[in-house]
């Protein structure tokens, strides 16, 4: 049983095609690496995930519902997508906290919004509220920033403000966490403390998918890498497999670049 | 004679001031609205907004107050318009032509990712313009709109074209009634406290927002 499926996902812009028809599936708490060279289209299977960008052919089926067909038009209505995107959570390269709230608030504040949304809201508004508090601060706890829950983002370190937006991202509980190069805006001193908290939850067995130029830690963390380039997927398996003993040529090449650099 | 010259310039302050608020409340946010319509996907909204803006930002605002007080009477013989009534129309709608160039540099400023962020936690369009956006587009704007704001104070001067009765008037009445030019220079003063106040109140609002940076 599949917890993500993607089938036959197109995308351009213009007359670019970034996306030429990529599919995979990705098992419940599997960790899958996304690794290829810039341009290849990972962020963008990332931001269609997410629903940041909308494909123009395939489709995304998550627990075996239909989340996204491109040639179903009842699918892509914004009150439908903004339920769906749910599903995922997206983790940015640039962070994106919402600078004018604390750590705490950036973690509540899609929570709260939500669940103002169910009946007994009105009722049991201070319960709530705690409940989401407390959430939050675990999740706070989880990525090892219980003493600075109170802090804005530009009082923290790129690496912290990360971590930050990790629990974010975790707050809604989505079925799948997607990551996208989230290292990549990092000083180098500050990529192992995120890189952490990406593998203790790859040890949790979150399902993942993670776009990522650190090969070390792709070859560490993910059960599975998916190599693109130019639109499509070349090849995939386990990272022993795909990064140990390459098959394609394409892939043997951008290795080959990766380890001289 | 100092302290009746100053009733009668207070007294005209007064109808400054007046003119000063009414054109805040009303522009500030028919300014946003015009913002939104200059941003607009669609073009039949987005170019007459543009064409209006345009317009507005590059002719006189004295010769608006004029238009808009003599115009309708010398195009379609309406009747005129009262005097102030005419002058708060003509200031809001330069001033909100003003202030929506001055939001949208603040909508366009926030960095796109913002609202992704938003929206991936499902956020609706609204939620991210209330709780995400907004209160960084206002530290944005706060800058600009203090700079135009203070403007407004002395381009109420200009309502006297159309005989509104505000503090320049009143000083001038008395080089006209009894030669003396010291009334209109004296206008200087009720000017720069006015100002003052707004300036206190604008460092007041910059250092409110300043717990966090955009």
């Amino acid at each position: 049983m599949y917890v993500l499926q993607a089938k036959n996902i197109c995308k351009s812009f213009g007359d670019t095609e970034v996306l030429k028809g990529i599919d995979f599936a990705l098992k419940k708490g599997e960790a899958l690496a996304v690794i290829g060279s810039s341009g290849s289209g990972k962020t963008t299977l990332l931001r269609c995930l997410n629903f940041l960008e909308r494909p123009n052919e395939g489709k995304i089926i998550v627990n075996d519902e239909l989340l996204f067909d491109a040639e179903d038009k009842s699918t892509q209505t914004e009150a439908n997508i903004r339920k769906k995107r749910l599903h995922f959570g997206l983790v940015f390269q640039s962070f994106n906290l919402f600078p004018q709230y604390t750590a705490l608030q950036n973690v509540m504040l899609a929570e709260e919004l939500l669940a103002r949304e169910r009946p007994d809201y009105k009722a049991h508004k201070k319960e709530i509220h705690e409940e989401i508090r407390t959430h939050a601060l675990d999740l706070l706890a989880h990525v090892g920033l219980s003493d600075k829950v109170d802090l804005y983002p530009h009082q923290l370190s790129g690496g912290q403000q990360q971590r930050v937006a990790i629990a974010r991202a975790l707050a809604l509980q989505p079925d799948v966490l997607c990551f996208d190069e989230p290292t990549s805006a990092l000083d180098p001193e500050l990529t192992g403390e995120v890189l952490k908290v990406i593998k203790g939850l790859a040890d949790k067995n979150t399902t993942m998918i993670i776009v990522t130029h650190e090969m070390a830690f792709a070859r560490d963390v993910a059960d599975r890498v998916l190599f693109m380039d130019g639109g499509v997927v070349v090849e995939e398996g386990p990272p022993e497999e795909v990064l140990g003993n390459p098959q394609q040529e394409r892939t043997k090449q951008f290795l080959e670049r990766y380890s001289n650099n | 004679m100092f302290w009746s010259v100053t009733l009668y310039l207070l007294e005209g302050l007064m109808t400054t001031a007046k003119l000063f608020f009414l054109t805040l409340l009303f522009s500030l946010p028919l300014g946003l609205i015009f913002s939104f319509a200059s941003r607009s996907k669609l073009h039949i909204i987005r170019w007459p907004m543009k064409t209006l803006i345009w317009i507005i930002r590059g002719t006189p605002l004295l010769l608006q107050l004029i238009v808009i007080y003599y115009g309708p009477g010398l195009l379609f013989g309406w009747d005129l318009l009262p005097r102030f009534s005419a002058a708060l129309l003509a200031f809001v709608i330069n001033y909100s032509c003003y202030f929506s160039e001055i939001y949208r540099g603040g909508i366009e400023g926030v960095p796109r990712g913002q609202q992704e962020a938003g929206e991936v936690l499902g956020m609706t369009k609204s939620q991210i313009f209330f709780k995400v956006t907004l209160l960084q587009v206002v530290k944005r704007i706060v800058p600009p709109m203090s700079n135009e704001i203070i403007t407004l104070v002395k381009d109420t001067s200009l309502a006297r074209v159309i005989a509104v009765y505000e503090i320049i008037f009143h000083a001038e009445s008395y080089i006209k009634g009894a030669g003396l030019i010291w009334p209109l220079l004296y206008t200087a003063v009720f000017y720069l406290v006015f100002n003052g106040l707004l300036t206190l109140f604008f460092n007041w609002a910059e250092k409110k927002l300043s717990y966090f940076r955009v």
